[in-house]
């Protein structure tokens, strides 16, 4: 099951020149661009592992392409995310994110149900590679 | 033999015009501008020149789907301290991004301590970093020769200096590295670095400049800040200049600049010496004789 977050991931991953694009519109637009992986792909895992610094002072899209590439090296089987920082007043939040890397193999979740007082039902949902511990899951 | 030639590989009867290309892509303007504002240099202005020139058939061949590979625009400068390396680099990093080899034209300067670090592991995100922000543009590393310390086998400049040369050959697209320095001393790292020799396409030398030239700078120099030398002043400044260029240390337009900067407070205190009332425009801008000749390099001594 391909994982569906952040921008773009509906459509066919992005090659590296299309993500050179988008990465150089969040630089023009003043944004702070950092590159995140990690091996729990988890809706709620907001924080993923953060590869070096966010890079603040790059004019050029290039340079986190490098890192991408530096990241895809060592973390090729894990997903790896670019995310867009936004300082100014009253944003100061990420405007943007998008998956640039993922696993050959996505087994997708497994839908815990739960019952609850009389008939109700409780729902949560687990990855299932997540189940291997941590460096063994892809 | 040529008609074949021409079928196999398909050449499109359109025409291209260089020289309207050479116009509209702005890069005249900045050849120009570089002949206007730089005294001397003549064959740095030609070299920089026939570069462009390189570079603008190269980008027309590949509009006709000609073969043609994309160029190793890694340089360096040599020369003397003072003949306007960096003003060059600078002027460089616009014109490779007027002809569309660089993609942001900005310029990195940066030396050894920017590039090396001070303990083990430092050094190789040290120069990641500087590599990564010159990404798009031109990193300009002066002084490039201190990189390389022989005498000490586990300095961590061989590092950063493999590293320099493992991205100067996989993202060749990325950035330019224009390496400066003297020009014994850039040989002798090139000797010792034959890998930096080979990846380095264009080898430009920058002349020192004559004494007429060094008095067009300073004039020029003057003009900017609004000063102005009197007939003798000028003579003066030319003994000076032949005066100082015997003496060591000399660096060339940076000698002048601070030759005048002395000369200039040399004025001031004349202005208030002579306390002759209120001074004027012209009085408060011009430099005279005495300016100039009240300097230690005519007594013999070292002016820095």
């Amino acid at each position: 099951m391909k994982l569906r977050q952040g921008a773009f991931s509906y459509l066919p991953d992005l090659d590296d020149s299309q993500i050179h694009t988008q990465v150089q519109y969040c630089i023009d637009q003043g944004w702070a661009v950092s590159v995140e992986y990690t091996d729990d792909p988890h809706p709620r895992n907001t924080y993923w592992e953060m590869w070096g610094h966010p890079m603040f002072d790059n004019p050029d899209a290039a340079a986190v392409v490098y890192e991408i590439n530096e990241c895809r090296k060592q973390f090729g089987d894990h997903y790896i995310r670019v995310l867009a920082f936004d300082s100014t007043h009253g944003w100061e939040s990420i405007r943007f994110s998008f998956i640039v890397n993922r696993p050959k193999e996505e087994p997708g979740f497994h839908v815990t149900r739960e019952e609850i007082k009389g008939r109700s039902m409780r729902y949560t949902i687990n990855s299932y590679a997540a189940k291997n511990p941590e460096g063994k899951r892809y | 033999m040529v008609a074949e030639n021409l079928n196999t590989t398909k050449i499109s009867a359109e025409k291209i015009d260089l020289h309207a290309e050479l116009i509209e892509s702005g890069v005249e303007q900045v050849l120009l501008e570089l002949d206007n504002t730089l005294i001397g240099l003549e064959p740095v202005k030609t070299r920089i020149r026939e570069t462009a020139s390189l570079l603008l058939v190269e980008k027309a061949r590949e509009k006709f789907g000609l073969v043609h590979e994309s160029p190793t625009l890694h340089m360096s400068f040599s020369g003397n301290p003072g003949t306007g390396k960096t003003t060059v680099a600078l002027r460089m990093a616009e014109l490779l991004h007027k002809l569309g080899y660089v993609r942001k034209g900005h310029l990195v300067s940066v030396t050894r301590d920017d590039l090396v670090g001070q303990y083990i592991g430092h050094t190789a995100p040290k120069t990641k970093e500087v590599l990564k922000k010159a990404m798009g543009g031109v990193l300009f590393i002066d002084e490039a020769y201190y990189l390389y310390r022989p005498e000490n086998e586990r300095d961590y400049g061989q590092e950063a200096i493999e590293i320099l040369l493992q991205v100067m050959e996989n993202n060749r697209d990325d950035l330019v590295v224009i390496l400066a320095g003297y020009k014994a001393r850039m040989n002798t790292f090139f000797e010792s670095n034959p890998g930096f020799r080979s990846r380095i396409a264009h080898h430009i030398e920058f002349p020192d400049y004559t004494t007429e030239e060094l008095l067009e700078i300073g004039n020029n120099m003057l003009d900017q800040l609004n000063y102005s030398f009197t007939k003798k002043a000028e003579q003066t400044f030319l003994e000076y200049i032949d005066l100082r260029k015997a003496q060591a240390h000399f660096a060339n337009a940076r000698s002048i600049r601070n030759a005048l900067d002395r000369a200039r407070l040399r004025q001031a205190n004349r202005l208030f010496k002579e306390n002759k009332g209120p001074v004027d425009a012209q009085k408060l801008s011009t430099l005279e004789e005495n300016d100039i000749r009240e300097s230690r390099v005519f007594s013999g001594g070292i002016d820095n």
